[in-house]
């Protein structure tokens, strides 16, 4: 069986479930930002695919600038929640309700 | 000569703004002598414009700016100065002037003088604005600015319910008959294309009749409203609620001869119509009797004044509806002399009876009130008609008038009424100057009014003697220029002489009766209990029919409850529960999805996700109506949509 574009869709499809079920629930920083580069990485999945598909390099560019933003991101998010683990001492989203309105 | 126009036209709106400057602060005597002053100039310029008219008959017309040019409408503040107009801004101004002077006196010791006067002068100048206009819409300005300040002025001491209840009257009955005269002035302009005097009486030549009775219909309503004639006449006796001189001002001299002048001014419509001619002349002599009979018993001066007032305008619209109409403005001019010097004494009477108005509480007024007195017995023979004071020239005249064109019944009910108001005019003078003294004993304390009042009040009692045999024929060459020339003459001399004679021994007669009947020793005070105060036509009477009765029963009733009706059912169960109901709608919502903003941000990420789907699913949802769009349309013919 020949691995074709429906079966990068659907893995892609698949990954986006796990990601936005992850969230919706996790209540852990940490995990929040790995279920965001799941989402992330599952539409780099299905852009990377579609761009072959079509055979257009638009799609994999598109890709990697998902992948160097995720990054940035990444690395601003991290660095704020070493900077909240420092001053509370966990990093439960439950216990971050400042902005209540 | 139109810096006079301009100058006569604008300085009572100078001296209005002048005291409505002090409004607000205490009483200065500066706040009525300066629009007293203006309204002198007003009154020399006046005079200065009618000697121009009378000597040379040339006319002024003077188109100051445009108000109006959209499309074919044009309408200009423009202002002519005729032999009609210069008359009614010399009765104006000339009134205007005596009582501004005389009020400086009477509301002396009123809180409201700054005020008093702002009102009277801004009367005055929408008086002029109404007289001088050259065409309907700057009449109509000054109808509604006239009908605005005699709301302001009979309601002047609006601490008095009553006072407020009258002027609110006054305004409301106003408002209904100038709803008709506004669908007049429309027509007006629907039919003839303009709105000037000039340009709409020449093209109502070439209307067909019943277009022309439906225009002079309506323009009589509003004259009818502001004259107060039957059916629209209870606001004017209850106007007497304003101070005194507004009374003689207003609700005698000027602003209800308004529709007097209205129907002559249009006299060449009313000449293409006897038919509405006729019509307003037997109301007018209904109207006469109508409010002569009411001021027969009535027990306040003021009122009794008003009535008469009343009546004299009913014969004015007699003269105006069979085509008198130089007639029907001389007896204008006549009536507010001798009626504003009635009113103006009633004033000296009440003040001298601390606002007491009944006239069997007073009684030998004359020996202390010599001066006021003569003035007002002076007046009442003028009103009665006796020769040779000015009555006699103008309301005989109306008789004749009514004589001559063969409308005996219009002829016979005026000339009942003059003797009916030789009766009530003299019962009045009977009771307040002569007989017994009755109001020493109720406590009151007489004294005449200031001099200054007195000589204020003589130009009108030199007018009222001798207006009409002076002016009658001077006045009838200049006013002929614009108004038809018809003469009046009973041509069998026996037959004139017969009524003439006639016609004075009747009212004499009548004024004799008076003198007799209230002058009589043992008159008391009226306390419900004779024989005549029980009779049917007494009280008839006393009620005014019950007109006033009715109205409020059958009108004013059902429409207060029909308004609460509508406010309790329509505007409270419909437009404001629909209003609140979609404020509510934002309200609730906002209440409770205002939860969502918990701050906890796992929460706001479950509801990105959720209108992230809710925003793809309409997406998916609209894409596909988009693609089966023919189908869709199929199954819905199918269903008949």
């Amino acid at each position: 069986m020949e691995i074709g574009l429906n079966h990068y869709l659907v893995l892609s499809t698949i990954l986006f479930a796990i990601g936005l079920v992850g969230v919706m629930r996790r209540k852990n920083l940490l995990m929040l930002f790995f279920a965001t580069e799941i989402l992330l990485n599952s539409v780099n999945v299905a852009f990377a695919a579609i761009s072959h598909y079509y055979g257009d390099l638009t799609g994999q560019m598109f890709a990697f600038f998902v992948i160097a933003i995720a990054a940035s991101e990444v690395a601003v998010g991290l660095g704020l929640l070493v900077v909240w683990h420092k001053r509370h001492n966990n990093i439960d989203l439950d216990n971050m309700t400042s902005m209540r309105g | 000569m139109e810096l006079f126009l301009y100058t006569a036209l604008f300085s009572p709106l100078v001296g209005s703004m002048f005291a409505a400057f002090f409004g607000s602060s205490p009483k200065t005597k500066i706040a009525g002598i300066v629009p007293s002053i203006l309204l002198g100039v007003s009154l020399v310029s006046s005079t200065v414009l009618l000697v121009l008219v009378l000597n040379t008959g040339h006319t002024l017309h003077v188109e100051m700016m445009t108000w109006m040019a959209t499309g074919d409408l044009y309408i200009p503040f423009g202002f002519v100065v005729d032999q009609v107009s210069v008359t009614m801004m010399m009765v104006v101004t000339l009134v205007s002037t005596v009582v501004h002077v005389y009020a400086i006196g009477y509301m002396d010791h009123d809180k409201g003088f700054n005020r008093f006067f702002a009102w009277l002068s801004a009367f005055v100048f929408s008086m002029m604005v109404l007289v001088m206009s050259d065409n309907f819409a700057g009449l109509f300005i000054g109808w509604e600015g006239v009908g605005l300040c005699s709301w302001g002025l009979i309601g002047f001491w609006y601490h008095k319910e009553s006072a407020t209840w009258a002027a609110n009257e006054a305004f409301i009955m106003n408002r209904i008959a100038d709803l008709g005269m506004l669908i007049g002035i429309f027509l007006v302009y629907w039919n003839t294309g303009t709105l000037q005097y000039d340009g709409a009486f020449a093209a109502m030549v070439n209307l067909d009749t019943s277009t022309l009775t439906w225009i002079g219909i309506f323009l009589f309503i509003g004259a009818m409203g502001k004259s107060a004639q039957f059916p629209l006449h209870t606001w004017l006796a209850d106007a007497m609620e304003g101070p005194t001189p507004v009374s003689a001002l207003i609700h005698a001299a000027t602003m209800v001869t308004a529709g007097v002048y209205l129907v002559v001014r249009s006299n060449e419509l009313y000449a293409l119509i006897p038919n509405v001619g006729l019509f307003i002349a037997s109301l007018g002599a209904f109207v006469a009797i109508f409010a002569a009979t009411m001021a027969l018993v009535n027990r306040d001066i003021k009122r009794v004044i008003a009535y008469s007032t009343l009546s004299q305008l009913g014969y004015m619209f007699a003269a105006a509806g069979l085509g008198a109409y130089w007639v029907a403005l001389f007896h204008l001019m006549a009536h507010a002399f001798f009626k504003a010097l009635l009113f103006l004494g009633g004033g000296n009477v009440m003040h001298a009876m601390s606002d007491e108005l009944d006239p069997f509480k007073m009684g030998a007024l004359g020996k202390t009130m010599k001066g006021t007195m003569i003035m007002m017995t002076l007046a009442s023979v003028a009103l009665a008609g006796i020769f040779p004071l000015a009555g006699f020239f103008s309301k005989d005249l109306i008789l004749e008038v009514a004589f001559v064109d063969h409308h005996f019944i219009i002829y016979t009910v005026l000339l009942i009424t003059a003797g009916l108001t030789a009766f009530y005019s003299f019962r009045i003078i009977a009771l307040i100057f002569h007989g017994e003294d009755r109001h020493t004993a109720l406590g009151f304390h007489p004294h005449e009014a200031y001099k200054f009042m007195l000589v204020a009040m003589t130009p009108l009692l030199i007018l009222a003697v001798i207006a009409g045999f002076m002016f009658k024929e001077s006045y009838f060459e200049m006013i002929t220029y614009l108004l038809p020339a018809t003469e009046y003459h009973v041509h069998n001399h026996t037959v004139y002489w017969i009524m003439t004679i006639g016609t004075q021994i009747f009212v004499i007669a009548s004024i004799f009766y008076a003198y007799k009947k209230y002058i009589a020793r043992g008159i008391k005070v009226p306390d419900g209990t004779s024989k005549m105060e029980n009779s049917f036509a007494y009280k008839l009477l006393i009620n005014q029919y019950y007109i006033p009765y009715f109205y409020e029963e059958y009108i004013a009733k059902p429409y207060r409850e029909l308004s609460t009706v509508c406010w309790e059912k329509i505007d409270m169960k419909v437009v404001d529960a629909s209003v609140d109901g979609i404020a509510n709608v934002f309200y609730s919502t906002g209440k409770n999805t205002r939860t969502m903003q918990s701050g906890n941000l796992s929460t706001m990420l479950k509801w990105m996700v959720v209108g992230t789907v809710a925003l793809l699913s309409l997406a998916v949802v609209f894409g596909l109506a988009v693609r089966y769009s023919g189908e869709i349309k199929t199954i819905l013919s199918g269903l008949g949509v």
